[in-house]
């Protein structure tokens, strides 16, 4: 698979010449996604503090331009856009799915926690 | 086996062996496979911090006030800069490691040494950074005084800015010694005593009408509470137990000491893997300057060790989040 490079990124919306111009193009676009991040998070804007799914929308922003950054990562810099459909699969679904289930159960546990702790059962103070 | 096969019949050559659905090499898809099980490790890592955290939802450090270091700027409050900074160093990293994999495709020796070598620098300043955050970590700046509960209490003027201990505590007559094996119990020893004892930090908190207490609870918008003179008084007196100056496995001037467990973990255990990758590339860097794969005809270590690295990448893009920006 040696030359064979999908030059393609935002499905067809920007092509490169070589797969060098490619990784200099995700590197500027890696570097504006992290520049965004910093500056919401430095300056925390009043407007996204608003709760959306019991979450601030500015955490929300910040895990999804996270998933953004992993999947133009592995997608390009580790060269999983010319994988084959089987390989890829096998580790992005699987891993993807195991931490989504292990996410879910330890976070649910954690408020579940809180609320114990919460309704007065236990003081740490006396 | 029989070649005349190949020729007539499809069916029966799909069991015949030899096959790769995936096309992928042996070393390659070991390696992918191998950072699977690696990110479930990370995940489970900060999964767990997300269980303590939303454990103590409504009394978390707030990282902003944890992390505003930048070397060689003292005393100013520069929050995420220096890890904004260490986040681009890695992903240029990843960038010249990615275009060492390149030059190896198209067997460009001298490409591949230099971008391999930029790679192994830009890994170097990652870990030497993180080094040196461990090191602002644990000598910690304000100081503060942890309750017999284990919370911490921390102290603010009126205007809600944080007072360092130092400014306002006297060091008064100190009765105790620290317990060393050499000069008692040859097994029993402790670690280095607080500056101050509490009934110091109480004197000198009398002693400045200005100061408040800072307790770890947040308030509605996410602000850490701030008690009233009368109250501070009063929590400092019957509940303070123990100065704590920086931070721990035990104690944390920050907050929550999982807090700080959890910083020593996740960042050492990732800092644990750069510096396994800076170690590979030096292999790997030493194999292409010996024309070990210019021999070979092919760069596939390259591509290999790469794969690691970018995953070294990719975990830091998930703490980076999850520690400093959430």
């Amino acid at each position: 698979m040696a030359q064979d490079h999908k030059l393609e990124i935002f499905r067809g919306l920007v092509k490169f010449k070589s797969n060098t111009q490619k990784i200099w193009g995700v590197l500027i676009f890696l570097s504006i996604v992290t520049a965004i991040e910093v500056i919401l998070g430095i300056y925390k804007p009043e407007a996204l503090m608003a709760k959306v799914l019991g979450m601030k929308l500015l955490n929300w922003i910040f895990i999804i331009l996270t998933i953004v950054k992993a999947y133009y990562i592995t997608w390009d810099f580790m060269h999983m856009r010319d994988e084959t459909k089987g390989l890829r699969r096998a580790v992005v679904w699987t891993t993807i799915f195991l931490i989504l289930y292990l996410t879910f159960i330890l976070l649910q546990e954690g408020g579940y926690v809180f609320n114990v702790y919460d309704k007065g059962y236990i003081k740490s103070d006396f | 086996m029989s070649t005349t096969v190949v020729t007539t019949e499809t069916g029966g050559k799909t069991w015949g062996g030899g096959n790769e659905p995936l096309k992928a090499s042996y070393g390659k898809m070991m390696m992918w496979f191998f950072i699977v099980s690696d990110a479930l490790t990370f995940s489970g890592f900060l999964a767990a911090y997300g269980f303590s955290r939303f454990k103590f939802i409504d009394a978390w450090p707030i990282a902003d006030e944890v992390f505003t270091h930048v070397p060689f700027l003292h005393g100013q409050e520069l929050p995420m800069i220096y890890v904004a900074f260490m986040t681009f160093v890695l992903i240029m990293s990843s960038v010249t490691m990615v275009l060492a994999v390149d030059a190896g495709h198209h067997l460009n020796k001298a490409k591949v040494t230099l971008y391999m070598f930029l790679t192994i620098i830009g890994g170097l300043i990652f870990v030497g950074s993180q080094a040196w955050e461990w090191a602002t970590f644990i000598k910690g700046d304000f100081g503060a005084v942890e309750t017999k509960g284990g919370n911490i209490l921390q102290f603010v003027d009126a205007e809600g800015h944080r007072v360092a201990l130092k400014d306002f505590v006297v060091a008064g007559e100190h009765d105790r010694v620290q317990q060393e094996r050499k000069n008692g119990l040859w097994f029993v020893g402790e670690g280095s005593l607080p500056s101050y004892t509490v009934e110091d930090v109480i004197h000198g908190f009398e002693a400045n009408d200005n100061l408040l207490i800072r307790t770890q609870e947040l308030t509605e918008d996410g602000q850490k509470t701030v008690l009233t003179r009368a109250e501070s008084l009063n929590q400092l007196k019957t509940n303070g137990k123990l100065v704590v100056e920086g931070a721990n496995l035990q104690h944390n001037e920050y907050g929550s000491p999982l807090f700080a467990d959890f910083f020593f973990f996740i960042t050492g255990f990732h800092g644990f893997h750069v510096f396994s990758g800076v170690v590979l590339n030096i292999i790997i860097f030493f194999n292409v300057v010996l024309g070990t794969y210019e021999k070979r005809k092919s760069y596939e270590m390259v591509e290999k060790v790469g794969l690691y690295w970018h995953f070294v990448d990719l975990v830091w893009v998930f703490v980076f989040t999850f520690f400093y920006l959430v």
